[in-house]
């Protein structure tokens, strides 16, 4: 095969959703042996264009070319026929399902779950990706879950492997491994499609970038050549305000206080928590690190009164809290955000009213003797959607009109408007644009300068890094004593995470 | 060229109002192809379906008299569907409140009783039927049993309950053996509205019933709880609402409206007990509740429609010969058009070209 | 022929139609849909089944529209809630309503039009065996179908690719889509064959078990076949299992009654539908955090464009 041609050149790709253009005649040239980053904020038409190529999307205009030849995708099936393999961001698992099953699955060759075990075997130890085939998928870890994907692609022996947000659900240590796989797949002269948010790494590892922002590509570059901000320019098409935040470490009053909690799973796919203490002080964001399902959720519910615990193990500005439930902690002060936005933080199919209401009927004086006082609820909504420049069009719209980062400012700016004196938020700018995530953080920094005091949950440990004053770190239903920020480092955390003891 | 749906990040005011319209107008069509095909004169079978019961006095009340039970039972079903708890058991929580407000009247046969006898009646015949209900309810809480099966086959058992009880302990001794309880005392029957009529206290019970949930669904905490379970279950728990209590409280609630429509039925309608007091009232009474869009007032001009129909059937079984069950087709049909009426509120049907790579 | 042998078999034939429209309902359920109108498909079925035998003379004929008849009641379903991604729940209940209704209508021409029920086939030799012969091999074709539908339906599922498949779109449907499944297509074919099953299980009951019509016959059959599925945790043989404890309760009740049990003979009719309640809630008792179907149950389908 000629070095020299591309072995996937896509042109004028156009893809509209009603009104919204989410690729808008995006060029996009990948050659062999080659990582190239596909970069963009959310919402910037990655994963549409990386869909069409897999074939789960038809574009409206354009071509796409493979090896030279026009290529048109009818369905993932004929894709990977092609040679195209694809690791999507939210795994496209079974988890009731066998490791085994799963990869025949995406076999098209194979028959069933028999049939594949021995080649699975083989293609596991040439990538030092170790698998047990008989094992059922929710057993697994989000780490060992990538290495299933990432293992029935390359069982396909494909030309180009796409990966999602590979690193987004990993440990600093696991995307080590990674890149390493990475490193070894390149050097069979097969090329990766590399979609992230992640800049640093982007650097080290992509030889090629493609930029986009709102659905056009804006800049094609070799990001060695450049810097995180220049790349964090280019995909925001502006500077991001930076955060104004003086780390405290100040010995004020504890606000909320867990001690010793330990709850059992409350289902077979859950974590029970183990003996988790933590302290958030007046003043203080205190970030809690960890991959995702190591508990954290759990916490949440325990910290939140979803799910009560034993009366002390809970405690905020002094008083025992475990068998409160989640209204009356409200009452004494606190406020909640969810990691999920859409049905759990707000109901999708209510307005913007009603979401307000969902967490505040029983603070905010929206109820007297039973009946919804309307007046105040809009109104109520009106300072928050201009506190926090939440863009909604119709006066009060249902909460799943609004795009990821408007939805997550109002649901972040309903309970900030109230002044918690303690404010528990998880994942606060998960899969959020940068411009929305920079008001949130803000927002955040300054409720706790105001005396609050903010416990952040993240898989981000670059947000954690920036906003929190203390870092402490989750491990299959542990966490770690906090560490000021000052102190760690991202090897450090990262050990923590993949479970190394402090 | 492909047809896709595309979810609508929002609903179009006219679409909502005009959905069910278009959801009553294709049964229609239906209907005429099946009068067709049953060799009557569609036109006339028509007529004789939708315009004659409400051509005179006597036709309306009727309607008004069916509608009532409909009515009051589909209101409790619609916040029970709201909630996302599946009572499809009011035909079984009706014919309790039946048999309990029945109960008092025939103990108190042949005796002159005071003016608490009505109310008492009333009380409990929604106490019956909510106490049925709640079987399923806290079957579901408690361990998990599916609502759906449970409450079904308790109308099953309350069916043979009521068999039992008007061909042994309850018969009438002087009723020639036939399977039915005495006919109740004038104090033991729902006072006639007008002279020469049909029509009794029950409609204004059930129109009053139409406020109080139209109130408790739009206005009131309650009625946001019950909506917030249906619709983001996990979202409902952040709120502090417990889907335990929330879920016997729509099944007690629906189940006094059915025992309650079962008492009134039985004490204003039939005065007396006997196997064949409902002609399924409580199954018709879900396509009420959606075809009333699970709205309040949407359930009264649902049922007042669907009572119609049932009118018109009868009427078209001695006038044209058209065997009883078209009507329950004709009702079965409107459910479906509701329902796929209701997914052009949440989604967009478009064509789109293939593009040509 | 001894008592004994004589309850055995009728208690077959009181299970043989539970069994076939729970082990369709089970391959429904399994490719993620519920289908809640068994009781309707069921019962056209038995009406389109015996007027067809009745206006043609060929009860085989009557059995090909029965099935027919269940499948094209179960497009209806289909339509609704693949193609329009209707509520599963409401559309299976509309099923029910509509099919209960159009039996009627059909059946209406042929109420106490009696007919010969299809036989049962004597194997040679075997069927000579004492007692096992005339229980397992002196029956009719429909209790032969049933025990292959359960084995054929058990080795489809756990021992084919397409099995597979279907159980991934049950479990996962975002995740099967994205490999290149065709979702809908499988979940369309998983309704239809449920609703065979449910037309033929209704064609033994107006064909063979009491061969006449009369409206509302199958009785609530349809959902005690919903609520076997779960018992037998979406498994084929435990839902053979369960179709004959339904089925033996049945007839232990008939002759209780007959045998002079001191109870209402309402109390001993209720008795199936008690069972099914109680059994429900034991299952759900004994499984706590244990499986609970497969996980897209009920929840429709929309590939993005």
């Amino acid at each position: 095969m000629d070095a020299t041609q591309p072995l996937l050149l896509a042109e004028g790709i156009t893809k509209r959703f009603g009104a919204l253009a989410a690729n808008d005649h995006v060029d996009l040239r990948v050659m062999p042996g080659e990582i190239h980053a596909l970069l963009g904020e959310n919402g910037a038409g990655k994963s549409t264009l990386v869909k069409i190529i897999y074939g789960l999307l038809r574009a409206d205009a354009g071509r796409l070319l493979w090896q030279g030849r026009a290529f048109a995708a009818e369905s993932p099936r004929a894709a990977r026929r092609a040679g195209i393999g694809m690791v999507f961001q939210h795994f496209s698992l079974f988890d009731a399902l066998t490791v085994a099953e799963n990869v025949a699955l995406s076999l098209d060759d194979a028959g069933t779950a028999k049939d594949v075990a021995g080649r699975l075997g083989d293609v596991s130890r040439a990538y030092g990706l170790p698998l047990e085939p008989a094992r059922e998928v929710w057993r697994l870890s989000v780490g060992e879950r990538q290495r299933v994907e990432i293992v029935r692609c390359l069982m396909q022996d494909p030309r180009l492997l796409i990966l999602d947000e590979p690193t987004s659900v990993l440990t600093p240590q696991e995307c080590e491994g990674l890149f390493e796989t990475l490193a070894r797949i390149r050097a069979e002269g097969r090329a990766v499609l590399y979609i992230s948010h992640k800049l640093e790494e982007v650097r080290r590892i992509c030889e090629a970038a493609t930029i986009l922002r709102g659905g056009r590509v804006v800049e094609r570059c070799d990001p060695r050549q450049e810097t995180a901000g220049s790349l964090a320019r280019m995909m925001v098409g502006g500077d991001v305000p930076a955060l104004r935040h003086d780390h405290m470490l100040a010995e004020t009053p504890v606000r909320l206080a867990v001690s010793a909690l330990s709850l059992p799973a409350s289902d077979a796919h859950g974590i029970a928590l183990r003996d988790v203490s933590l302290a958030v002080r007046q003043g203080e964001i205190l970030g809690i690190a960890g991959v995702a399902g190591n508990g954290q959720d759990e916490l949440f519910a325990a910290i939140s009164g979803e799910v009560l615990s034993p009366s002390v193990a809970v405690a905020i500005d002094g008083v025992a809290m475990g068998q409160a439930d989640i209204n009356e902690r409200r009452r004494k002060g606190a406020a909640f955000v969810p990691e999920e936005r859409l049905g759990h933080a707000a109901a999708p199919r209510l307005r913007l009213t009603e979401n307000a209401l969902l967490s505040g009927h029983a603070t905010n004086g929206f109820v007297a003797q039973g009946m919804v006082d309307r007046g105040r609820l809009r109104s109520f909504v009106d300072g928050v959607v201009r506190a926090f420049d939440v863009r909604k069009g119709p006066a009060d719209p249902e909460a799943r009109a609004l795009s990821g980062g408007n939805l997550q400012k109002f649901v972040v700016g309903r309970e900030i408007a109230r002044k918690p004196g303690l404010l528990v938020v998880a994942q606060p700018t998960w899969g959020v644009d940068a411009g929305a995530a920079a008001i949130i953080r803000q927002a955040l920094a300054d409720l706790a300068e105001q005396g609050s005091a903010v416990l952040v949950i993240s898989q981000d440990l670059d947000e954690l890094l920036e906003i929190a004053d203390r870092i402490a770190v989750m491990f299959v239903g542990r966490l770690s004593p906090a560490v000021p920020v000052t102190e760690a480092s991202r090897e450090s955390l990262g050990l923590l995470m993949g479970g190394a003891e402090s | 060229m492909r047809l896709v749906m595309e979810k609508r990040s929002e609903t179009p005011l006219w679409l909502m109002v005009v959905s069910p319209l278009i959801a009553v107008g294709l049964p229609v069509l239906a209907a005429i192809i099946m009068f067709t095909l049953l060799g009557k004169d569609p036109a006339r079978a028509l007529y004789v379906y939708f315009i004659d019961p409400i051509s005179d006095s006597w036709g309306l009340q009727e309607v008004a008299v069916k509608a009532t039970p409909l009515v009051l039972i589909a209101l409790g079903l619609a916040v029970c569907y709201r909630a996302n708890v599946w009572n499809i058991g009011a035909e079984g929580q009706f014919l309790l409140g039946a048999m309990a407000g029945g109960w008092l009247a025939v103990i108190t046969h042949g005796s002159t009783q005071g003016p608490w006898l009505l109310p008492a009646m009333m009380m409990l015949g929604a106490l019956a039927g909510a106490c049925w209900a709640l079987i399923p309810g806290v079957l579901r809480t408690r361990f998990g049993a599916n609502e759906i099966l449970t409450s079904l086959m308790l109308v099953y058992v309350a069916e043979y309950l009521l068999d039992y009880l008007v061909r042994g302990p309850w018969r009438d001794p002087g009723g020639f053996n036939m399977p039915q309880t005495v006919i109740f005392e004038p104090e033991a029957v729902l006072p006639l509205l007008m002279e020469g009529g049909r029509l009794n206290i029950g409609t204004p019970i059930m129109l009053v019933m139409v406020v109080a949930f139209a109130i408790l669904m739009g206005r009131t905490l309650k009625g946001f709880e019950i909506r917030l379970v249906g619709e983001a279950p996990r979202a409902a728990r952040f709120a502090g609402f417990s889907e335990k209590g929330l879920v016997l409280t729509v099944f007690a609630i629906s189940g006094a409206l059915a025992g309650l429509a079962g008492m009134l039925e039985a004490a204003g309608t039939v005065k007396q007990l006997q196997p064949g007091i409902s002609p399924g009232y409580g199954f018709t009474a879900i396509i009420v509740a959606f075809l009333g869009r699970l709205n309040p007032v949407g359930c009264l001009v649902a049922g007042i429609f669907i009572a119609i129909t049932f009118i018109g059937g009868e009427n078209a079984q001695i006038m044209l010969r058209l065997p009883l069950d078209a009507t329950r087709v004709l009702q079965g049909l409107l459910l479906f058009f509701v329902l796929a009426c209701d997914s052009l509120l949440l989604y967009r049907f478009r064509f789109v070209r293939e593009a040509r790579a | 022929m001894t008592l004994l042998e004589a309850i055995i078999l009728t208690v077959i034939t009181a299970s043989t139609p539970l069994l076939i429209a729970a082990i369709g309902e089970l391959v429904v359920e399994r490719a993620g849909v519920l289908n809640l109108g068994v009781e309707g498909m069921m019962i056209i079925g038995a009406a389109a089944g015996i007027a067809a035998a009745i206006t043609t003379g060929n009860s085989w004929f009557g059995v090909l529209v029965a099935i027919l008849a269940g499948m094209a009641l179960s497009l209806v379903f289909a339509a609704l809630v693949l193609g329009l991604a209707a509520n599963q729940v409401a559309a299976g209940l509309a099923l029910a309503i509509l099919g209960l209704g159009l039996s009627g209508v059909i059946g209406a021409p042929f109420v106490g039009v009696q007919r010969e029920g299809i036989g049962k086939i004597e194997i040679p030799v075997l069927s000579d065996i004492p007692f096992i012969g005339e229980i397992l091999f002196h029956q009719d074709l429909f209790v032969y179908a049933s025990v292959a539908l359960t084995a054929g339906v058990w080795w489809f599922l756990t021992r084919t690719r397409a099995g597979l498949v279907l159980r991934a779109c049950g479990e996962n449907h975002a995740a099967a889509h994205a490999l290149g499944y065709r979702v809908l297509r499988i979940r369309l074919l998983a309704i239809l064959f449920g609703g065979g099953c449910a037309g033929l299980a209704g064609a033994y009951l107006s064909l063979v078990y009491t061969p006449f019509w009369t409206s509302g016959m199958t009785s609530g059959r349809g959902w005690i076949a919903l609520a076997i599925v779960v018992f037998a945790s979406w498994l084929p043989w435990r839902a053979a299992v369960g179709a004959y404890l339904f089925g033996g309760l049945t007839i232990l009740q008939l002759h209780a009654q007959s045998a002079g049990v001191p109870l209402p003979s309402q109390v001993m009719a209720a008795l199936p539908y008690l069972l099914t309640i109680i059994v429900l809630v034991v299952i759900m008792r004994a499984r706590r955090g244990g499986a609970a179907g497969p996980a897209c149950l009920g929840t429709p389908f929309v590939p993005d464009r």
